[in-house]
């Protein structure tokens, strides 16, 4: 059976890489949903700190030994820490400016990281190999399926509920939500706003993180790994609509999915076909699929 | 004319008098340089600084102009001011349709949308054969002024664009000073009081949109003829936060602010050169500082000083 | 050598320095290195390349007599063809520089071949691979001195169709130089009777190969060539391996690959992989004592074919200057054609009117891990291309300056 001159199992395998991918832009899209939706920063800096995930997994390995395992604990920990210090020291200062400082600051910022690791490791990316407890693979029948990639599913399936049900279903979930509406008064009930917001931001960096230890064995680990990919996982949020938390978790699973289909049809587009998306969204439903206008 | 008025013409005759006399001292291909951006710069705070709209798309429109007068240059023959004005032809008339596009929304999706649109064009010139691709149109003629002054005389091609320069500056400083300028200002800081007192703000909106697209194009064709090249480099996203980069640098919304921000930024790039990444590296620090020590950039920093602004 | 040694030894130069350096302009022989110092292709001739320039300077300064008074500068191209023709206008208008060197990425090349030719510079270009540099868009002023894409294609493609690699799926990167190693390749593997069953073009820069890789397995060819380069081409081998591509019996056809790609592979994912160079530093003895210098200044990185590339084309430029007394790009472009080049790391190989520089190829291997028995001992020697086969013969260039 083939559809539009492709067979069909063929076309199955390209599904399922794109849902792979589409965890990728998931995981990224909803770290950067998170920190928008309590701190109202579009955190630029996020392919970064994807980056500096990776850096960390390579470097605990060739430093300390330490590996995967222990990278995807620890990246997100002491990346999330340098988060934190980044949002005490300059982020706090810009909460009432227009969005667009918060957006140029962490543009800044980005450059600068990145420009430093290029200075230290050059460009063509240091090699980091699958963990030997998920190397290998399956046949599926219409495909083989490295087993790394279906760990890479399902850790990222897990992770965007996990947070969803956090956010959305927990005490916790609801101070950070009513915090987002109206700060002073949820700081009068006696719940510590700034720190709360600290730590939000920490929480959504480390999320950054550890998609970058994630995509380590994959990629090579470079320091432009997340310059390009920023663009179109921003693309992503504001087509899941801003701030929304499942919004972004479905769209980056879908877009995934869209963009692998233009690869077998019109593969020169791939990389332009989320941007089409985008421009239809935004001039048909304004506050992106999932969001509401404010 | 007013006391007001006064610090402005002094700036301006600063201004021109640099831009006259560095040559004697400077490499005059990287004043051009500077000159080209500069229009760019302004023609992007034209949006940005009066009328509140931040486009992350600006890129589009000098690389279009670019594209279209390389290619009318050197494939049709056009002589170079009519390739000049071809470009701009056609940066205005894509301004005219994204703006149509674009102004139904604001803040941060507006920015989103001319982004999206960027990237569209960006891929159409990425696949179009007559752009060479990576290769871009090179060796574009310079071409004769008008059938007689011959552009490839380095003078002559100064002069030109010393007064495409200027012409373009003098043209949005009048934009700004007329009522047009004061309703986009109002819109600016507050639409809907805007839209009571009876102004059709989407109108005001896109015509200032299309302006800037059209002076950004004017700039990029201007630069295609200087460089006798049109590349994806211009159509690219990062030249989008490359104009960010330079009107915040020397000041949003102020006048003279994008001229000394694309002379620094320009300067940065061509002197730094030898460090490799670590431009990139001073870029975002100038970014991070700007921000969070200077917002109002350094003419506007300098406008508090003498409590004017420029 | 003491500061005081130094300056007698400079002075003794300057006063030896006579009749050569009057023609010279600006009593100095300018070298510029130009090339991607930060993203993309820094590995494969970056910073690398400035060091090998500096070697090259050293090495003719212990041999000449002439006291030439020789300078090395560098700058980033960026990859774009607006900077770099911009950077070699300035350093041509107001930096008297005379010569450049290495210049990869093809748009770049043929933009800096353009300002070099305008100017009456010379340029010498290791680090490019477009065939047009030789062909339609051959100069005057312009060397092309260590490869290209028709070299590449002819070395790899016809060396793997005659060893039965005959059906072939191409993953390309979509742009001028993807386009034209894929079509040079395509027109290979044609002439020897292979069939070439598909192809897919992606954006520059991807991430992710799998789909593409999908494809080319889908379509069950024997070879998947690999017309892409740096990090596009690091990234497909790797996920290849992931997706068992070459366990599942088809092969990979690297058809432009550095040294340092090799070594971002690591072997486990890179062995096997059959790729065309001129050069690699474990190839002979003068090889070998070169290699050793250079890792010296750069922290262990070992240099890369641009890298000696670089050396040899400086060296030669110099011994040129001397021996025509001059350092006018068009006079010592001409001197060099014809007394052909010499050096240690390439031999002797003369170099054509259109401006193509001969000398043999080799068709490498990668080796497996346990082959391996240094830092960087990746390579095993297939076969050489010999110097007057390896290339385009003169007359199919379209050179306009072949007659």
């Amino acid at each position: 059976m083939e559809i539009f001159g492709v067979p069909t199992q063929a076309l199955f395998g390209q599904l399922l890489i794109g849902l792979i991918n589409g965890s990728f832009y998931a995981l990224l899209s909803l770290g950067l949903a998170v920190i928008f939706g309590l701190l109202n920063i579009i955190n630029f800096t996020h392919g970064a700190q994807y980056m500096l995930g990776a850096f960390c997994a390579y470097l605990l390995l060739e430093k300390l030994g330490l590996g995967y395992w222990w990278a995807l604990v620890i990246a997100p920990v002491l990346v999330g820490a340098l988060g934190i210090i980044i949002e005490r020291t300059m982020l706090k200062q810009l909460y009432k400016l227009d969005h667009l400082y918060g957006l140029l600051l962490t543009f800044g910022l980005a450059l600068v990281i990145q420009g430093v690791f290029r200075n230290q490791y050059g460009s063509s990316g240091q090699p980091y190999a699958i963990p030997p407890a998920l190397a290998g693979g399956h046949n599926l029948g219409f495909m083989f399926l490295p087993t790394y990639r279906a760990w890479v599913i399902v850790a990222s399936v897990v992770i965007c509920f996990g947070t969803w049900f956090l956010i959305e279903r927990t005490k916790l979930g609801s101070y950070l939500r009513a915090a987002t509406e109206n700060p002073e008064l949820v700081q009068a009930f006696g719940i510590n706003v700034p720190r709360m917001i600290t730590l939000t931001y920490g929480f959504g960096v480390a999320l950054a993180a550890l998609a970058g230890v994630m995509a380590g064995p994959i990629y090579q680990v470079s320091p432009q790994m997340g310059a390009d990919l920023i663009i179109v996982v921003f693309a992503v949020v504001v087509i899941g609509g801003m701030g929304s938390i499942m919004g972004s978790i479905l769209t980056g699973f879908g877009l995934g999915v869209l963009e692998g289909l233009t690869k077998v049809f019109y593969p020169e587009a791939s990389n332009t076909v989320i941007f089409i998306v985008m421009a239809l969204v935004l001039l048909v439903k304004p506050a992106g699929l999932f969001g509401t206008q404010k | 004319m007013t006391q007001s008025k006064t610090h402005e013409r002094v700036a301006f005759g600063v201004m021109v008098a640099f831009f006259v006399l560095a040559p004697l001292v400077v490499y005059p291909v990287f004043l051009m340089k500077v000159m080209c951006f500069a229009l760019f710069a302004c023609a992007f705070n034209l949006l940005i600084g009066y009328g509140g709209l931040l486009s992350f798309g600006h890129a589009m429109f000098l690389g279009t102009a670019g594209y279209a007068a390389a290619h009318s240059a050197k494939v049709w023959g056009f002589s170079p001011e009519v390739a000049i004005v071809f470009g701009t032809a056609c940066a205005c008339a894509l301004g005219g349709i994204a703006g149509v596009l674009a102004i139904r929304r604001q803040g941060i999706y507006f920015a989103m949308i001319t982004l999206a649109l960027a990237q569209m064009i960006f891929f159409y010139y990425l696949q179009a054969p007559f752009t060479g691709g990576e290769d871009g149109i090179q060796a574009v003629p310079r071409g004769r002024l008008l059938g007689l002054l011959d552009l490839s005389n380095i003078w002559a091609m100064y002069a030109v664009v010393l007064v495409v320069f200027l012409a373009g500056f003098l043209f949005i400083y009048r934009a700004i000073h007329s009522p047009f300028g004061q309703v986009l200002k109002s819109i600016r800081e507050n639409e809907p009081r805007a839209v009571s007192l009876g102004y059709d703000t989407t109108r005001y909106k896109l015509l200032a949109f299309i302006l800037s697209a059209t002076l950004a194009g004017l700039a990029g064709a201007t630069k295609a003829i200087v460089f006798q090249l049109a590349s994806l480099t211009d159509v690219h996203w990062s030249m989008s936060g490359e104009v960010v980069l330079m009107t915040l640098l020397g000041g949003l919304g102020t006048i003279f602010g994008p001229v000394v921000g694309a002379l620094v930024v320009v300067s940065l790039e061509n002197y730094l050169a030898q460090l490799g990444a670590w431009v990139t590296v001073v870029q975002g620090g100038i970014f991070v500082l700007c921000v969070l020590t200077f917002r109002r950039g350094i003419v506007g920093e300098l406008g508090r000083l003498i409590r004017r602004p420029l | 050598m003491s500061q005081l040694k130094k300056l007698a030894a400079a002075v003794a130069v300057a006063l030896a320095a006579g009749s050569a350096q009057a023609q010279v302009s600006g009593g100095v022989v300018k070298i510029g290195v130009l090339n991607d110092m930060s993203s993309l292709y820094a590995d494969i001739g970056g910073p690398g390349s400035v060091v090998a320039a500096k070697m090259a300077v050293e090495d003719f300064q212990k041999s000449s007599k002439a006291g030439l008074k020789v300078e090395v500068v560098s700058a980033d191209h960026q990859n774009k063809p607006d900077v770099g023709s911009q950077i070699a206008r300035q350093w041509y208008d107001t930096d008297g520089v005379d010569v450049i060197v290495d210049v990869p990425t093809s748009s770049v090349a043929l933009a800096v071949s353009q300002v070099t030719r305008e100017k009456g510079k010379a340029l010498l270009n290791t680090g490019a691979a477009t065939s047009d540099l030789t062909g339609k868009a051959c100069s005057p002023n312009t060397i092309h001195w260590l490869y290209d894409t028709w070299m590449l294609a002819n070395g790899t493609g016809s060396a793997i169709v005659k060893t039965g690699g005959d059906t072939w799926f191409f993953l390309t990167a979509d742009y001028a130089f993807g386009h034209a190693l894929e079509r040079d390749t395509e027109a290979v593997v044609i002439k020897n009777g292979g069939k070439v069953l598909g192809k897919v073009r992606h954006p520059l820069n991807a991430q992710d190969f799998s789909s593409f890789l999908l494809q080319a397995q889908a379509s069950k060819a024997k070879v998947i060539g690999l017309a892409n380069a740096g990090g596009d081409t690091i990234n497909s081998i790797k996920q290849a391996a992931e997706f068992g591509i070459v366990r599942g019996g088809q092969s990979l056809a690297g058809l432009l690959v550095f040294l340092s790609d090799v070594h971002g592979l690591g072997l486990e994912k890179a062995q096997g992989l059959i790729f065309t160079e001129t050069w690699y530093w474990d190839m002979n003895d003068a090889s070998r004592a070169w290699t050793k210098r250079f890792i010296a200044q750069t922290n262990g990185k070992y240099p890369t074919m641009d890298q000696a590339g670089v050396y040899s084309a400086v060296l030669n430029y110099l011994k040129a200057v001397e021996g025509a007394k001059t350092d006018d790009g068009t006079k010592v472009v001409e001197q060099l054609k014809k007394t052909g080049a010499d050096d240690p790391l390439f031999g002797k190989g003369p170099i054509r009117e259109d401006g193509r520089k001969i000398h043999n190829a080799y068709l490498f291997e990668v080796k497996k891990p346990s082959e391996s028995k240094g830092p960087y001992d990746y390579y095993k020697l297939r076969a050489t291309i010999p110097a007057d086969q390896a290339f385009r013969p003169l007359k199919e260039g379209g050179c306009p300056l072949v007659k």
